[in-house]
Order: C-alpha cells, then sequence, then structure tokens
C-alpha cells in the first residue's frame, strides 16, 4: 500500500522524532508501532497521515495516494465534537463530503459498535469506552481503505480494553481496512498484530520486526509465547542502550 | 450539604436586607437631612411618586442597552469570524479593536454624537464601543481553542474552510462567546449610561441617566437614588438573565 523510504522528522526545535525509518506497510496488514513513550510512534502515524511533512526521506503510496475520508483516523482521546449526538459525530466525515443517506449510515455503523441504543446521547452522558466506540464508528464509517489508530485504547480499564480489541478486530477484518496501531503495551501488541514493529527510544529508529502469531484468544498458549517474546526483545532493547 | 445550597441562597437577600436596615437606621438615629443621604423608605416614597415617569426612563435606557449588546455582538463574532479565517485579516483587525478597547468612551462620545446627529444612533453606537471588546475577544480566544484533534480529523475528511469555521470552530467557541456575553451586558448597560450622560437627550424618550442628571439639579436626592437603584436592579436582571441564557446554551452545547 505504501513505503516509506529512509523517513527522518526534525522538529521546528532541532529535536530529531524519527531517523532512518524504513517500512513496507501491505493491504490488509495490522501493523502494530510498540515502543517507549516520547518515541515518536505518533509522529510516524502522523506522517502516514500526512498531517505532517518529513523532514526527510519519501513517502511512496503504490497506487494513488488516498483521498480525504479514505483514511480513518482514531486519536488517544475520543475528540468528540461535544455539541453533537453520538450520530452526528459518526456522521461527520460523511456530511462533510455531503455523500447521501450520511445519518443513515452513521446508524448501522453505530449498531456494529453495539451503540445502537445511544444514537441521540451526547458525549457527555456516554462512558468511556463508549466514547471510544463512537470515535471508532466515526472513523469507520466512511469504510477507509487505511486506518490509523494513535493509542486508541490507552486510558481505559481493562475489562473494556478487552471487549474494545476484540471488537476492533472483528470489524477491521469484516471492512477489511488495513490498521496501523500505535501503542506501548506489548500485550495489546501480541493480540492484535499481523505484524509488529518495535522502535527505539528517541530518535525513533526501528529496532525489529516480529510477524504476528494470529492468536485466538487470550488463553492461546501462542498469545503466551509472543508475549515473552515481545519482553526478550524490549530486554534486549535495554541492554544495548 | 442541604445548609450550605439555602444558606447560598439566602446569604444575598439577607445581607441586601440587613444592609437596608442599617442605612435605615443610621439615617434616621442619625437625623441625615435627606438631600444629603435619602433613607430607603424615602426612595421607595420617591419612585412611587413618579413610577410610571422612572419606568419610562428604564425602557428607554433598556432599549439602548440592547440594541447595542445586539450590535456588539453581530460586530464582535463576524470580526472575530474574519480574524479566525485569514491572518490577514487579524493583523488588520487586531490594532483597531485594542484602539477601541482603550480609548475612553466619555472621550469619543462628543465627536460620536456630533457625526452622527440622531441621539438615539449616537448612543448605541457609544454603549456598542464600551461592550464591543469582551465579547470580540472571548470570540477570538475561543475559535482559537479548538482541539487540534478535531481540526486534524476534518482536515484528513477534506473539510473546507468554511465547513472548519461553521461546524467546527463556532461551535467550540460557544462557551468562550457566552462568558463574553455576560461581561459585555453589564457593559453595554454602563455605556448607555455613560451615553446619555453626555448626550444629555431629555424629552420622553430619556433615559435613566438623564432622570439622574435633572433630579440632581433639583435636589431631589432621594429620586435620584430611586433612578440609580433602578439602573443597579436591571443590571442584576441583565446579568441572571444573560448568566440563565448562558447556561441553557452550555447545556445543549458543552
Amino acid at each position: 500500500m505504501l513505503v516509506l523510504k529512509s523517513i527522518e522528522k526534525r522538529f521546528g526545535n532541532g529535536t530529531l522524532a524519527l531517523a532512518d525509518i524504513d517500512l513496507t506497510l501491505n493491504e490488509g496488514d495490522f501493523l502494530v508501532l510498540l515502543g517507549p513513550s516520547g518515541c515518536g510512534k505518533s509522529t510516524l502515524l502522523r506522517l502516514i497521515a500526512g498531517l505532517e511533512l518529513p523532514s526527510g526521506g519519501d513517502i511512496v503510496w503504490s497506487a494513488q495516494k488516498l483521498a480525504p475520508g479514505e483514511i480513518g483516523y482514531v486519536f488517544q482521546e475520543p475528540t468528540l465534537m461535544p455539541w453533537a449526538t453520538a450520530l452526528q459525530n459518526v456522521a461527520l466525515p460523511l456530511r462533510l463530503r455531503r455523500a447521501p443517506n450520511a445519518d443513515a449510515d452513521a446508524g448501522k455503523m453505530l449498531g456494529k459498535v453495539g451503540l445502537s441504543d445511544f444514537t441521540h446521547a451526547r458525549p457527555k452522558t456516554l462512558s468511556g469506552g463508549m466514547r471510544m466506540r463512537v470515535s471508532i464508528a466515526r472513523a469507520l464509517v466512511s469504510r477507509p481503505k487505511l486506518l490509523l489508530m494513535d493509542e486508541p485504547f490507552a486510558a481505559l480499564d481493562e475489562f473494556t480494553r478487552h471487549r474494545l480489541q476484540d471488537e476492533l478486530l472483528a470489524l477491521t477484518r469484516t471492512l477489511g481496512c488495513t490498521t496501523v496501531f500505535v501503542t506501548h503495551s506489548l500485550y495489546e501488541a501480541a493480540y492484535l498484530a499481523s505484524r509488529i514493529v518495535l522502535m527505539t527510544p528517541r530518535p525513533g529508529r526501528i529496532a525489529t520486526e516480529f510477524a504476528g502469531s494470529h492468536v485466538q484468544d487470550r488463553l492461546d498458549p501462542a498469545y503466551t509465547a509472543q508475549v515473552q517474546t515481545l519482553t526478550r526483545a524490549l530486554r534486549d532493547l535495554h541492554v544495548s542502550e | 450539604m442541604r445548609f450550605f445550597v439555602r444558606a447560598g441562597a439566602a446569604a444575598p437577600t439577607l445581607s441586601f436586607l440587613a444592609a437596608l436596615c442599617v442605612w435605615q437606621a443610621a439615617v434616621v438615629l442619625g437625623h441625615v437631612p435627606a438631600y444629603l443621604v435619602p433613607s430607603p423608605t424615602d426612595i421607595v416614597r420617591a419612585f412611587a411618586a413618579d413610577a410610571p415617569g422612572l419606568l419610562r426612563a428604564l425602557l428607554a435606557t433598556l432599549t439602548v442597552t440592547f440594541a447595542a449588546l445586539l450590535c456588539a455582538v453581530i460586530l464582535g463574532v463576524a470580526m472575530a469570524c474574519a480574524m479566525a479565517a485569514s491572518r490577514w485579516a487579524r493583523a488588520a483587525i487586531e490594532p483597531w479593536a485594542v484602539i477601541l478597547q482603550v480609548t475612553p468612551v466619555v472621550a469619543i462620545a462628543p465627536l460620536i454624537i456630533v457625526w452622527i446627529g440622531d441621539p438615539f444612533t449616537a448612543m448605541v453606537v457609544c454603549a456598542t464601543v464600551v461592550a464591543f471588546f469582551p465579547v470580540f475577544s472571548n470570540t477570538v480566544a475561543g475559535l482559537a481553542a479548538t482541539p487540534p484533534e478535531l481540526l486534524d480529523f476534518f482536515r484528513l475528511n477534506g473539510a473546507n474552510r468554511a465547513q472548519e469555521v461553521f461546524w467546527l470552530r463556532l461551535p467550540a467557541a460557544i462557551p468562550y462567546f457566552l462568558a463574553g456575553l455576560r461581561v459585555s451586558g453589564g457593559l453595554a448597560l454602563v455605556g448607555a449610561v455613560v451615553a446619555e450622560f453626555v448626550t444629555g437627550a431629555g424629552g420622553i424618550a430619556s433615559g435613566l441617566a438623564f432622570r439622574i442628571l435633572e433630579a440632581g439639579y433639583r435636589l431631589q436626592i432621594a429620586r435620584m437614588f430611586a433612578a440609580l437603584a433602578l439602573l443597579s436592579l436591571a443590571g442584576l436582571a441583565i446579568n441572571a438573565l444573560l448568566g440563565l441564557v448562558s447556561r441553557k446554551l452550555l447545556d445543549r452545547t458543552a
């Protein structure tokens, strides 16, 4: 889908956030960017989204660059419009493009994330997990080819996080969208990923890459094995620092 | 907890009644002449003697106040939107807004009255100058405080500039705007009174400020206090009304 070639990102104050990033993203990937806080994972996600430009290197799209609406983005906080209902928030990407049946499609997507009874609820009346579901529905409503998620479940409790991880896997498989998921939780990475890219502390470089273990559930021995592999890689990363 | 809630509601009423009692007692027991400081009962009597006239004057002042507040809101929001939409507009408008803020209306009111001629329009312009800045500056701050993630989301979905301003920045600025509106409401009343003082417009359509001047010239101090009390009550009512509007709107939008 896209290739990142020798990407470097230096901020205005001279801080080098990312260096020597070479990465290929294939269609259908569920790629997890794993690394410590401040290693430039979110910056890399913003570069892929086109919200920021790299200071060096190239981002090469295999076909045409994705049009507005073909990239779905889920932020760390749900960042919904507080004055709008759940339905209006989800319908936003469609309304911005004046797409027909925006409300009907948004309603269906809210149903898919289990919120069909809350279409007219305001964000402040929803729980943290429900707000994140609305945010995910908003990112998926326009059937994006590429879904970018920036630590979306970091602020949620363990119960809600597990449930949302399962729902996300089911949704991305059904919709068939390529996903780049940023996290600093190796458990989350082990459970969700079809590929895991481990990044070094700042300036963020790609330390190593792992294939996902296609785990079926959290009691699957493959999941435990993947967590151990990642733990070992993390320890090696600290040793080599 | 319930004691504190009750205390919160009762405290202003009780303190106000206590102040009135102290005032009445001080004037009566101290034999203070009414032309110097009238007692609260003298003021009530003076109000009762010319209630229709004073209420007509209050209506005239409030008409100027709300006309000025409306103008301040339209101008303030329009200029804030222009500043949010374009850097050039921001650079062009900002100095004028500051000049308007720092120039005392008393200093420019005579000029405004001479230039405009019509007393009502002139008073509305003067009061607008006073009321404009809080609603303008708060709306500017609100438009600039839009959550960056939502701005990114709009950009990712190909929103145009108008969609960004009207669908995102303006609704996000409403809490800031409402805070400014409440301050501007009080200032519009102050501006209206100052403008009435400067224009000195008498006659049937004269406002409370003219009635205060008139009562002062005639040494009707109790009537002067009655007009002042009406102004204070009008200020409290405007503040309460705008507070209510703010709460209702914030409940729907925030």
